[in-house]
């Protein structure tokens, strides 16, 4: 195994290579792993869902508690009007977080240490909830670039910054969760490697490192999911319910 | 596993940023992705969902039941209670009548019987009364008799029984004086 850490994020091609057209859409380990993600969340909330008794089971009680989790979040962020997206925010939320916790098994790979993949989740985001504002207000949605109580003379400077800030959303939202995870993983990888240069006598150090930043990072795994959803019921929150 | 060898991320920086795969992992994303929430919308949060409101309902249910058969028991415990005031007053009520009747009964047993003992006493009393005015003359006349025939018999005579009368009554006047002090 190469020393170099950013080795792991390597994307190589599982099987044949598959054209489509002149695009390359080839089954890679990234592609394993997200359907690796996809089949855990499946099966686990199926197992979940499958039983209808009344006082739940284990796995029964993770996917109910996982489903008020959710739904509580996004009622809290969102209010009701969010209700028929909570699907995609709850799938969302769970494809992440169940991507992030895959990466952290060692010699994995992590889907959302990708900057492309989380832009597309982030782009996407970005689009449909700007469609949803539209269809909701009209063009009145543009009155969220617009603040209420501000002087006529900043105005158009609030202006450009509001749209500014608006437009880098998707930005924000698809570096957050890939730095974190790339970043993450590469220091584990680093302090990985000293352990293996120090040696049995100045391993220790680098090792107990490693073990803790393991805690941590399954700690930020969760956190980065989170976020990532808490701020898409934000974003819908914004284009349901326009109040500036 | 067949690994191809096109890993380009080997001659440093970010694999990231190689463009390669990037068309690969939208399209596997968008697949993935699109059968998960597809999937999980339309089959298994459905479920979940069904589950914890029918769990709710039950309990609300349940708590309903609960409520109107406490409701129920509180009512019948009044009855009870009600009951046992009314056997208790009734059993009171009872216990009077009864003892008024013994009371009644044993007054009028005691009247009767202490009729009964004062009729005894008055007639025990009458007797005691006869025997007293008689007896004093008896006395006399056995008194005299006896001493007419003691005197008959040591004299050989007859007396004269009106003077032994009068003797008698003189020595008995003296002894009930004597007894009398």
């Amino acid at each position: 195994m190469a020393a170099n850490p950013m080795y792991q994020f390597n994307v190589y091609r599982i099987g044949p290579e598959i054209k489509l057209g002149e695009v390359d859409i080839s089954f890679t380990n990234a592609s394993l792993f997200m359907v690796i993600s996809t089949l855990a969340v499946l099966i686990i909330f199926n197992l979940g869902a499958k039983k209808k008794s009344l006082i739940p089971d284990k796995i029964q009680l993770l996917a109910e508690l996982s489903y008020s989790f959710v739904s509580k979040m996004i009622s809290d962020t969102a209010g009701s009007k969010a209700k028929p997206y909570f699907s995609f925010i709850f799938s969302l939320f769970m494809f992440v977080l169940f991507c992030n916790m895959f990466g952290m098994i060692p010699y994995s790979f992590t889907v959302t240490s990708h900057i492309i993949v989380t832009f597309a989740l982030a782009a996407f985001i970005f689009i449909g909830v700007t469609i949803i504002g539209f269809i909701k207000h009209g063009l009145g949605y543009l009155k969220l670039f617009v603040p209420s109580g501000v002087p006529i003379i900043l105005l158009p400077l609030i202006v450009v910054i509001e749209i500014i800030s608006y437009l880098s959303r998707p930005v924000s939202l698809s570096v957050r969760l890939f730095a974190n995870m790339m970043a993450g993983h590469t220091m584990m990888k680093v302090f990985g490697g000293f352990v293996i240069s120090l040696g049995i006598i100045g391993g220790w150090l680098p090792l107990s490192f490693s073990v803790a930043l393991t805690g941590l990072e399954i700690l930020v795994a969760f956190l980065q999911a989170y976020v990532f959803a808490i701020l898409t019921c934000i974003y819908l929150n914004d284009a349901l319910n326009l109040h500036h | 596993m067949l690994v191809s060898s096109a890993q380009s991320g080997e001659s440093g920086g970010m694999p990231q940023l190689n463009p390669e795969f990037w068309v690969s992992q939208i399209v596997w994303l968008v697949l993935t992705f699109g059968i998960l929430y597809i999937v999980l919308s339309k089959l298994i949060l459905p479920r979940i969902s069904d589950n914890l409101e029918s769990r709710k309902s039950q309990i609300l249910e349940n708590i309903e039941t609960a409520e109107t058969q406490r409701e129920e028991s509180e009512k019948k415990l009044k009855e009870f209670e009600k009951i046992i005031l009314e056997s208790k007053l009734e059993a009171k009520n009872y216990f009077n009548r009864t003892r008024q009747k013994i009371l009644d009964d044993i007054n009028k047993k005691r009247i009767a019987l202490e009729k009964d003992i004062d009729e005894e006493i008055n007639a025990a009393e009458q007797e005691v009364n006869n025997l007293k005015t008689t007896s004093s003359e008896k006395i006399k006349n056995i008194a005299v008799e006896t001493s007419s025939e003691l005197i008959k018999q040591l004299i050989g005579e007859e007396a004269n029984s009106s003077s032994i009368s009068a003797i008698v009554e003189e020595q008995s006047r003296k002894r009930g004086e004597q007894n009398g002090i």
